[in-house]
């Protein structure tokens, strides 16, 4: 084969069709887009991580504990050179003395000189250097704002009191949400003691930083002392431990956003086998004398094959340079989502690989439609009537499918960076697809049915248009219609998960204050006040802490890595190591489903109590019903066996348990209350926590609104994240159409030229397209609601397991969106098709 | 230069069997100029095709340029028809997104060798100097089909087919043509194979095969 030929006929032949396959490039563009941006972005991301890595951290290590740090944290420490900062964590009320509210803040108690590595910057800016002078705090500007005060000014934290020396405008590893949990405050590790906040049942991380001498290896320290330190129920981080678990997170991300751009350079590859396809059908002629003129099959199907290349590698350029530009607007997006400061520079290595994957995505979809052209008969141009293409089955068929399947899903895979994700991400594209095709099938149906109802000549004229010869109706319906559905069950979805925690709707009356931490001897208390405030608080509900000691009769055995005994029997992990709060009860609430064992109806009568457990912590422990738990609380040990199996709905504002006791057990155990309010004014929601936190310090409020907003602004960061991505799947889908529309082009023109001729006015014709191009989007916009309800619906029921609510009025702009989309492209696409003469079109027509 | 054996074309539609040709059996010596004349339906076009190459006889032979066409595949009997021949059609069959130039160039490309100043000459030949550039849809239906002439002329085929090449034209414009056809054959000693309703035309040619219902009536040579 002469590859002189194959490349300028190739060249000759896009020249000619250029605007017609300008719009393949551009399917390719979009998708190649999108993937460039994320990737771009996420490896930005990861080197500046591992830039900021140390700074991050602050110091070479760190120990942390659940509970004070025991004797080998303590020997450990104690055995370092260099210097050290200890800390402590937990979550307390913070209000202004002369204020009205109280607000739940992150207080950290920390030593003097960290971070060694990197800075909090403050305003002003000596305020941080000056912390340790005195009883002074730092504190998050959204506590400034919460309480009403001015740097200067004091806040009240348990007992005493601390002056606010300034604000944290930036600390290392920051990551936005995280203040939305609550705002920080930092103040001396000395005055720790003085709040008086540390008493039981308080929840703190206990811990020390620490920066090693001169020589000395953090990760072999880390490693040395790892397994003496889990035992004591203590982690001990490095700066790479830390790299390495945000480098995951985030390539995760990553990885996550990718597959959603990913679906964008699928939907390209659509648009290039349909545009292809009819490209080839307008091409049969052309090939038919080639062959005649002596071209073998394969040098013409060379010829299309390495014109779709070219052209799958210009959109891929097009697309990496628009890449580059998104990328720099990808972190707008991402605020707050990530930590570290970013690294903007284009990312080239990501921009090469979309080049390439944009030249190769073409040429495997192009495959398929291309391979007809090896069988056009060279009798086609000597005469008419003979059918160019033979029928028969051609075996390449099946070898261009593989090539494809296994193109899609080595891409996703290796996007996915995980093959089972890949796979499943793969199928699940094939899915939606099938049901997007389906959908399309009946609502094309429906169309053709009307297209033959008795409407305006107009009317019927543009459905009829959808099924001329050589339509792309189902590729632009597949399209359009993914990328609507994708924003629509990602809007859904949203939707669902908000629902769930709504606590302030309309109608709403779930409680919306929780108070948490209630020593026994403060319940009458702050039931009084909550009284006073004519409040009415739900039932205060126990709360024991306690820790697993031993299962079916073995002690567990913290130090125990989870590959080091393979026939150890023994539950591992987090589920073990955890501190469980339990609670009593005689009854089942709202929030909690029977799956196996039974309730006790009857009372105590001895032996070990009974328990119910929450499915999925069984299934961690490797417990069932009728194993025997021993519990250690606090220090007492108690014997248990479980007797039923609970399904708890987490996805409330309520407080739930993984382990419920029979009544007359824990009773006189150390205990903590909770109970819940509703209170709709918000003057007194914020009145409230003040008066109880001034009376008892360690009592927790938290207002379920905040968290209610806080959740609400996560949520909607992700998926504007993840929307910005589905956005280009839509960008995609219009190309496609746009696509369309030019290779449709020369017999819209022709038809308008006829019908002109038959004197249709401009005005009827403009009504054809509208109403053409207006189904066309209809029918996306319907399809991908259809399969937008359906996947919305799956989500919710079984990954998120909440309720559905489809939202009608999303749904009606799901299918109107498109539908206008797709009728001002069409419009526009056919401005001039009026503007020419009918001769002059019919005349063009003749080529 | 052409010979065929027996040739039989049998098409099967609507499980009804249809016998096209009938037992064709000629010589075609190198540098001659044949019409082949007869009604439409008689099956002129399917012979042309099956001197040709381009379709498969149900049985029977042919040879082509000393080729035995049965015997060379799909991709052998297209390479023989990249060197060795040409042809003109009713339709013009120009590949309407190349110029003229281009199309002119295709079979040379097609070899390997793109000779610009060739195809410029020929597009000279057939008077078209000065409209090289022009798009088919640029030309009038006599202009192209002087294009697809340069076109069948240059690689300098042995054997030239024509299957009504004047068709889609004027009386005169279709005389025109022919004249042209018999001059490059004159000039080049081409083979040429004139496939025509049209007396007139035919009577240019030296040697004129009847076909009637898929046989031959009768081969007269002047
Ligand atoms: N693929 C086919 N299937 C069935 N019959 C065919 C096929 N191709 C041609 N025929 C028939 O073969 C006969 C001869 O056709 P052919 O085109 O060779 O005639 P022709 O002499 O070229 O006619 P015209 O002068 O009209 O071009 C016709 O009756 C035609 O209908
Ligand atoms: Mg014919």
């Amino acid at each position: 084969m002469k590859p002189g030929f194959v490349l300028t006929m190739a060249r000759r032949e896009s020249r000619a069709s250029g605007r017609r396959l300008m719009t393949l490039a551009l399917a390719i563009a979009a998708g190649v887009a999108a993937l460039v941006a994320v990737n771009g972005f996420t490896s930005n991301l990861r080197t500046s991580v591992a830039r900021q890595a140390q700074a991050m951290l602050g110091a070479d290590l760190a120990i942390e504990s659940r509970s004070e740090l025991g004797t080998a944290a303590r020997a450990l420490l104690d055995s370092l050179d260099g210097e050290q900062a200890q800390y402590v964590a937990f979550s307390a009320m913070t209000y202004a003395p002369a204020g009205t509210t109280a607000r739940l803040t992150q207080v950290t108690a920390i030593g003097p000189c960290w971070p060694w590595y990197g800075a909090i910057r403050t305003s002003p800016m000596s305020a941080w250097g000056r912390l340790a002078d005195g009883r002074n705090a730092v504190v998050d500007p959204s506590l400034l704002r919460a309480l009403g005060v001015t740097v200067g000014d004091s806040i009240s934290l348990g007992e005493t009191r601390f002056q606010i020396l300034g604000t944290i405008t930036e600390a290392p590893g920051d990551v936005g949400i995280r203040s939305a949990l609550g705002p920080r405050a930092f103040i001396p590790f000395r005055y720790l003691d003085a709040t008086g906040l540390l008493g039981f049942g308080a929840r703190a991380e206990y811990g020390s930083y620490i920066q090693l001498g001169e020589g000395a290896d953090a990760q072999r320290i880390a490693a040395d002392w790892r397994p003496r330190l889990r035992e004591e129920r203590a982690r001990i981080r490095t700066v790479a431990d830390d790299q390495n678990r945000l480098d995951n997170a985030l390539t995760r991300l990553g990885n996550f956003l990718g597959l959603v751009a990913l679906v964008a350079l699928l939907l390209g590859g659509l648009g290039v086998a349909s545009a292809i396809t009819v490209h080839i059908r307008r091409r049969i002629d052309t090939v038919a004398i080639l062959r005649c003129l002596g071209a073998t099959g394969r040098q013409v199907f060379g010829v299309y094959l390495t014109q779709a290349a070219l052209l799958g590698l210009a959109g891929g350029v097009l697309g990496a340079v628009i890449g580059l530009l998104v990328q720099q607007v990808v972190p707008l997006v991402m605020t707050d989502l990530v930590p570290a400061e970013l690294d903007t520079g284009p990312a080239w290595g990501v921009a090469l690989a979309g080049v390439l994957l944009g030249g190769w995505t073409a040429l495997v979809f192009a495959l398929l439609p291309l391979l007809a052209v090896r069988r056009v008969t060279p009798l086609a141009a000597l005469r008419r009537d003979v059918d160019p293409i033979p029928a028969g089955r051609d075996p390449a068929r099946l070898v261009a499918i593989a090539l494809l399947v296994l193109s899609v899903v080595t891409l996703a895979v290796l996007q996915a960076g995980n093959w089972r994700v890949g796979l499943g991400f793969a199928v699940g594209i094939g899915i939606a697809l099938l049901g997007l095709r389906l959908a399309a099938g009946v609502v094309i149906g429906l169309a053709r049915r009307l297209s033959r109802a008795p409407l305006a000549y107009t009317s019927r004229q543009g459905l009829a248009n959808l099924q001329r010869p050589g339509n792309q109706t189902i590729a632009v319906v597949l399209a359009l219609g993914f990328g609507a559905f994708l924003l629509a069950a990602l809007a859904l979805t949203q939707h669902n998960l908000l629902a769930t925690l709504d606590v302030s709707g309309e109608g709403v009356t779930r409680p919306n204050l929780a108070l948490f931490d209630i020593q026994s001897s403060q319940l009458d208390g702050v039931r009084g006040v909550l009284d006073q405030g004519g409040v009415e608080a739900t039932a205060p509900v126990p709360m024991v802490p306690m820790r697993i000691a031993s299962v079916e009769g073995r002690a567990v055995s913290l130090a125990r890595r989870a590959d080091s005994l393979p026939d150890d029997s023994l539950p591992r992990g987090w589920a073990v190591r955890r501190e469980y709060r339990s609670t009593w009860r005689d009854t089942l609430v709202g929030s909690e489903k029977l799956l196996d064992g039974t309730w006790w109806d009857d009372p105590r009568t001895g032996g070990p109590a009974r328990i119910s457990i929450e499915r999925d912590v069984a299934q961690e422990l490797g417990v069932g019903l009728g194993d025997n738990i021993t519990w250690d609380v606090q220090g007492r040990p108690i014997e248990t066996r479980i007797t039923s199996i609970r399904e708890v709905d987490w996805a409330r504002f309520e407080p739930n348990f993984f382990v419920v006791f029979e009544p007359g057990v824990l009773e006189d155990a150390p205990q903590t209350w909770v109970t819940m309010a509703r209170v709709d004014d918000p003057a007194t929601r914020s009145r409230l926590p003040r008066q109880i936190a001034e009376q008892w310090p360690n009592v927790t409020s938290l207002d379920l609104t905040v968290v209610q907003a806080a959740i609400e602004d996560l949520l909607g960061r992700v998926s504007l994240a993840i929307r910005f991505m589905a956005l280009f799947s839509l960008v995609a889908g219009l190309v496609v159409l746009g696509g369309t529309v030019a290779t449709s082009r020369d017999q819209r023109i022709r038809e308008s030229a006829l019908l002109r001729t038959l004197g249709a006015r401009a005005g009827q014709l403009y009504r054809i397209v509208v109403v053409e191009y207006a189904a066309l989007g209809l029918m996306a916009g319907l399809t991908a609601a259809l399969l937008a309800v359906g996947a919305g619906w799956a989500l919710a029921r079984f990954l998120f397991e909440i309720d559905f609510a489809a939202r009608p009025l999303a749904l009606v702009l799901v299918i109107l969106v498109p539908a206008a989309l797709a009728a001002l492209v069409g419009v526009w696409a056919s401005r001039d098709v009026t503007h020419r003469t009918p001769l002059e079109t019919l005349r063009r027509a003749a080529e | 230069m052409i010979e065929c054996n027996q040739l039989t074309r049998t098409y099967t539609s609507g499980g009804r069997a249809l016998t096209v040709l009938k037992d064709i059996t000629l010589r075609i010596d190198a540098g001659a100029f044949t019409a082949i004349v007869g009604p439409s339906g008689s099956g002129k076009t399917t012979l042309l095709g099956l001197l040709a190459g381009l379709d498969a006889p149900t049985s029977g032979s042919v040879t082509l340029d000393g080729h035995q066409l049965n015997q060379l595949d799909e991709d052998g009997r297209a390479r023989l028809r990249a060197e060795r021949v040409g042809f003109v059609f009713q339709s013009f069959q120009l590949i309407p997104t190349l110029t003229a130039l281009e199309n002119v160039l295709v079979p040379l490309e097609l070899s390997g060798e793109p000779d610009v100043a060739r195809a410029l000459g020929l597009l000279s030949d057939v008077g078209l100097a000065g409209r090289e550039h022009h798009y088919p849809s640029q030309l009038s239906g006599g202009e192209q089909q002087r294009v697809a002439l340069a076109r069948a002329f240059v690689n300098q085929p042995a054997v030239l087919f024509a299957d009504e090449p004047t068709g889609n034209l004027d009386a005169r414009t279709g005389q025109t043509i022919v004249q042209l056809m018999s001059e490059l054959n004159r000039k080049h000693g081409t083979t040429l194979v004139l496939v025509t309703h049209d007396p007139a035309l035919a009577a240019l040619a030296r040697r004129t095969i009847r076909l009637t219902d898929g046989e031959v009536v009768s081969d007269t040579t002047t």
